[in-house]
């Protein structure tokens, strides 16, 4: 049965380790290793931050929406916000061989999602749609292995 | 979620412990720490070691800081060397494909005693 959590937070760092702290519960409780679960959650935290950074301008009075979708084959999150829409051909990952600070969030999140959708579509902000296979969904492989 | 971070000057350089979780709100705060640091120490020092062990997670924020740590070091000459890092900080520089930059020990004790 494919249940859903949302949870709402203010457009400040400070709350994302609340969004961490609820997920890491949930990802090991779904089957994701310990590893697998750090990873998710950095992932998330990166999208979260991206937010907060270029969306909103660090602008604290908007919103932060979660969605996950689980229960089913695959863990779907939605990250939902109101801001700035960025422009999609700008968004890669940067090569990891420059030893430079920054741009290392996009890398993250494309390294550990099986699928990561920029909806600029609505009317205003962005829906990031991120999709992980679970590990019994995986042919051959046992829930909890790394 | 707040950082603390407590420093010692040791024989074999000044070592910087960081307690608690580096993110976008709490990785602005260590440049400021650390300056504070630097004026703060007693004597000259060659090289800086960064205890991590009391870091539990730590996101791209994180990463780009010690970056700029270590780029500021290399125009210094100061040596810079990370230790005891937990899991979830070892999975961030595995991803980031850092872990070959960076002077990585398991503890503080074989970061100190290993030659230059």
């Amino acid at each position: 049965m494919i249940q859903t959590m949302t949870l709402v937070v203010p457009s400040h760092p400070r709350y994302l380790c609340v969004i961490r702290s609820a997920l890491q519960p949930l990802l090991l409780d779904e089957g994701f290793s310990e590893k697998e679960a750090r990873t998710i959650v950095l992932a998330i935290d990166e999208a979260c931050s991206n937010i907060i950074k270029y969306a909103y301008e660090q602008d604290s009075s908007k919103t932060i929406a979660m969605t996950l979708h689980f229960g089913g084959e695959t863990l779907t999150v939605e990250l939902k916000d109101t801001g700035k829409k960025p422009d999609l051909a700008k968004i890669t990952p940067r090569k990891l061989d420059e030893i430079r600070p920054g741009g290392l969030g996009t890398h993250f999140i494309s390294s550990v999602f099986d699928t990561v959708t920029y909806d600029t579509s609505g009317a205003e902000g962005t829906l990031l749609t991120l999709i992980k296979l679970k590990p019994a969904a995986e042919p051959g492989r046992l829930p909890h292995e790394t | 979620m707040k950082l603390d971070m407590t420093t010692e000057l040791m024989a074999s350089g000044l070592v910087v412990r960081l307690q608690g979780d580096v993110d976008m709100n709490t990785s602005r705060d260590i440049p400021c720490l650390l300056d504070k640091a630097f004026a703060q120490a007693t004597a000259p020092f060659k090289a800086l070691f960064i205890d991590l062990s009391g870091v539990r997670y730590m996101d791209s924020s994180g990463i780009a800081t010690l970056v700029e740590i270590l780029q500021q070091c290399g125009k210094t000459g100061t040596r810079l060397r990370l230790c005891a890092l937990s899991p979830s900080v070892r999975d961030v520089f595995e991803l980031a494909r850092l872990g070959s930059v960076f002077q990585i020990y398991p503890t503080l004790d074989e970061a100190s005693q290993h030659g230059d």
